[in-house]
């Protein structure tokens, strides 16, 4: 097996746990994985994102245009932004919720997110649009987004990997008093 | 041995560690700071760790270790070496005793810098050698490699790994504590013939040093990363490809059944000069894939002329390869396959199928730059300044940290940004020449310990007429949190003095020299308005904790029955937390991000927003003193 995929959001989301969660339960089922991660200023509110390659026969971190498998999207622009990576028939998993950039917000700039999720939908044909508002409300916090989010991916089928496997990951890496929360954020998108 | 998933700095970290390094000394710098901290994470016991003031304080401590026969690690970031330069140019000159390893961490792109420099190029000018690793499992054997090389020439070398191997993360073996090499350093050995550097024993040393970099050129050819792929099956191949670095996987993954011959450089300088002869045995043309500056494009030019090879040399001298930024796979595979197709016209319809996505053109992307933090307590400071001085005719001088930030609208307040420290020397410069303005230099904490203080002292002494703004978090936050002079705690876990920001200044001469708490806004705008009319250099020292290490106490909510949808709090703050209803007419606050700072509350004109709970900064000593 060989997958690549992105994660991609906005600095402070959590898309750096989410793939470290990915890369646990990789290592765990002695997948071979190699990660690229944004690590510095663009942390602040900046666009990130990780590039996960799982799986035999690759050297470079980073993936090329055109070959990714999977997406999974903490935001819809950008979201947008990486899709020149996704591969004919590759899947994306994303969250419905806009973080208004600050120039936006202040009219130095425009932000439609509503456009976004109508370009995905017209252009991915494996598409699982999470809904994040109903996910924090029904699970009572905002910040398990991430975990919400691979709990789709895993059920979009392009992960590579099964509930079982994430959730042992989750186990070894989230502080134990969090591990319902995140079980129940795993399975939100089952409903 | 065992199996860990790794950061590429993590494992370079692990890799001293296994080499037995007895000392690591750096200074915080993106994409360099994991390494050391990890070492004190994992530190078996017996290793020194700090963090420097600066790196020139890091790469003197390790050579004092490396001169008693210990093996030592500096790391930084590539514009962190500028300032160790100077004594890394004398060090080279002088020679070490214990292996010294100089980590630093280039950062193509910029994604994280000033600078795009290129570190091999320095390793020339300093006649250091230099190891380039690709790969995180890579590096991590190769430092080990470095350590020993170091030691058996005496000379310190670099190890420069770029941002795609400091930040890529491997699963990959490593050694268990009790399989670490143990070096036992011999201590300092009195010698003045071999250590005081004067003219007389620079003369005898650079020719010496001169000497053996010629000979380590041979010496490297046979070093087993510098290599030629596929020699036997290229033999009548006239195509090759010269890469280094993390460019290397791009060339593996971008290569498919193409006849080339492919030479990986893992140590650019002194250059494997043997090898690259057997390379370009026979070969019409060379495609030099690498990033930041063509030194492998230079060093094979060179070699042609040297040699009278007629080889055509290409690469970012001839447009072949962007001449800066960071590759992609995209760049190498569109390079390679110009490079690698004959004919000309096939290779460009490729390259537009290649490019030519299917997709529509997307709706405008956010644009997303990065701001301050919800609750960051420089939005404050920068506030308070810019109401203060409204109207007035000023300048204001920003620095290297998570302030730098503070250029972005709406707050705009940083007028230059140039390098660690800097602000304070432009903002007296400024006001010598334009006496009528009214001069500011915003800095860190950390940056104030690491090079402010010898500005402040320059304009004390010079007469400067300016104000120092020190925005004292308490904390080095844009690399993660570092520990600093003024922490009172070290990376080691000890409880230390605190350096007193207010205590050095007085001490230095300045009389009025005032703290305040930036989250007090009207306190805040008084005393800027106050001290800014003071002749002389005066100081105002912003305190209160960065929010990334203190939990919010409250959080701010807006009540929509008094807002009236002015979006004073939204255009004035810029704050991540604030937002608009779902009618787009009046502020809400984003709960998850909001800290409760309660700027925004002091701002509203109809008192509509409350809630937060501002940080204590009580326990943030002013006088310095042991940590409570």
């Amino acid at each position: 097996m060989s997958k690549n995929i992105i994660l991609c959001g906005v600095g402070g989301q959590g898309t750096i746990l989410a793939s470290r969660l990915i890369a646990t339960a990789a290592m765990d089922k002695n997948i071979p994985i190699k990660t690229a991660e944004t690590i510095g200023m663009a942390q602040r509110g900046g666009s990130v994102f990780s590039h996960l390659r799982l799986g035999e026969g690759t050297n470079s971190p980073l993936i090329g245009k055109g070959e990714v498998d999977l997406i999974i999207g903490f935001e819809p622009g950008e979201t947008v932004r990486q899709l020149p990576f996704l591969k004919k028939g590759g899947a994306v998993v994303v969250s419905s919720r806009p973080v208004m950039p600050v120039s936006a917000m202040i009219g130095q700039s425009k932000y439609d997110a509503e456009a976004m999720i109508e370009y995905l939908k017209a252009n991915v044909e494996h598409l699982t649009i999470v809904d994040a508002d109903k996910a924090a409300e029904e699970l009572g916090s905002a910040k398990v987004l991430n975990v919400v989010l691979l709990g789709a991916a895993l059920r979009s089928g392009e992960l590579g990997l099964d509930e079982q496997d994430l959730e042992n990951a989750i186990r070894e890496k989230v502080p134990e008093k969090f591990l319902e929360l995140n079980k129940k954020a795993l399975a939100f998108s089952r409903e | 041995m065992h199996k860990e998933f790794l950061m590429g700095n993590e494992a370079i970290a692990l890799g001293a560690l296994a080499a037995g390094v007895n000392l690591v000394a750096g200074y915080p710098g993106t994409p360099s700071t994991e390494v050391l901290e990890t070492i004190a994470k994992r530190n078996p016991g017996n290793v020194y760790v700090e963090w420097s003031i600066n790196e020139k304080a890091g790469m003197e401590v390790a050579a004092g270790a490396a001169y008693a026969g210990a093996r030592a690690l500096v790391t930084m970031k590539q514009v962190g070496l500028n300032v160790a330069s100077d004594p890394l140019m004398s060090l080279e000159y002088i020679g070490v005793k214990g292996g010294m390893v100089v980590l630093v961490a280039d950062d193509p792109g910029p994604i994280s810098s000033q600078t795009e420099q290129d570190t091999r190029t320095f390793a020339m000018f300093s006649k250091v050698p230099v190891f380039d690793p690709s790969s995180v499992s890579e590096a991590y054997e190769m430092i080990q490699e470095a350590f020993d090389f170091s030691e058996k020439y005496g000379t310190p070398v670099f190890f420069r790994a770029t941002t795609r191997v400091d930040h890529g993360y491997e699963a990959l073996e490593v050694k268990d504590p009790g399989e670490y090499y143990v070096n036992k350093p011999e201590g300092f050995v009195k010698d003045p013939s071999r250590w005081v550097i004067f003219p007389r024993l620079s003369v005898k040393n650079h020719a010496l040093i001169e000497k053996r970099n010629a000979q380590l050129k041979d010496v490297f050819s046979e070093y087993p990363r510098n290599k030629i792929l596929w020699e036997e099956e290229t033999a009548k191949c006239r195509k090759g490809i010269a890469t280094q670095g993390v460019n290397f996987m791009y060339t593996l993954d971008s290569l498919h059944d193409e006849n080339a011959r492919v030479m990986r450089v893992a140590t650019p300088f002194p250059f494997p000069e043997k090898l690259a002869l057997d390379f370009l045995a026979g070969l019409d043309e060379v495609l030099c894939i690498e990033e930041l500056d063509p030194v492998i494009e230079r060093a094979l030019t060179y070699i042609c002329g040297k040699y009278c090879l007629d080889v055509r040399i290409r690469g970012k001298l001839t447009g072949d390869i962007p001449p800066s930024g960071e590759n992609s796979m995209e760049i190498v595979s569109k390079a390679l396959k110009e490079f690698l197709t004959s004919d000309k016209e096939d290779a460009a319809e490729e390259t537009t199928d290649l490019a030519a996505a299917e997709l529509p053109q997307p709706p405008a992307l956010p644009v997303r730059p990065p701001v301050l933090c919800a609750g960051c307590p420089h939005r404050a400071s920068f506030y308070a300044v810019k109401t203060a001085m409204r109207g007035k005719k000023t300048i204001y001088c920003g620095d290297i940290g998570c302030y730098t930030l503070g250029n972005a609208a709406p707050l705009d307040m940083c007028d230059t940004c140039l390098c660690m420290g800097a602000g304070i020397g432009i903002a007296q410069g400024v006001g010598h020449i334009e006496p009528d303005t009214k001069c500011f230099a915003f800095v860190g904490d950390s940056t104030f310990f690491a090079s402010g203080i010898t500005g402040t002292v320059n304009a004390f002494y010079n007469q400067a007429d300016m104000t120092l703004v020190v925005l004292d978090n308490s904390t080095t936050a844009m690399t993660g949190h570092q520990p600093h002079p003024g922490t009172g705690r070290t990376v080691m876990g000890q409880v230390v003095e605190k350096v007193s920001i207010e205590r050095v200044l007085r001490a230095i001469g300045l009389t009025v020299v005032e703290t305040v708490d930036p989250l007090d806004y009207a306190l805040s705008v008084e005393t800027v308005k106050r001290v800014a009319e003071e002749p002389g250099v005066k100081a105002i020292i912003f305190r209160s904790p960065c929010i990334a290490i203190t939990k919010p106490k409250g959080r701010s909510h807006v009540d929509p029955e008094k807002c009236i949808g002015c979006g004073k709090c939204i255009r004035e703050l810029g704050c991540p937390a604030i937002i608009l209803d779902s009618d787009g007419k009046k502020a809400k606050i984003d709960t998850s991000v909001c800290t409760g700072c309660t700027l925004c509350e002091q701002l509203c004109p109809v008192k509509a927003i409350s809630g937060g709970r501002k940080n204590d900064t009580a326990g943030m000593s002013p006088e310095g003193g042991r940590h409570e």
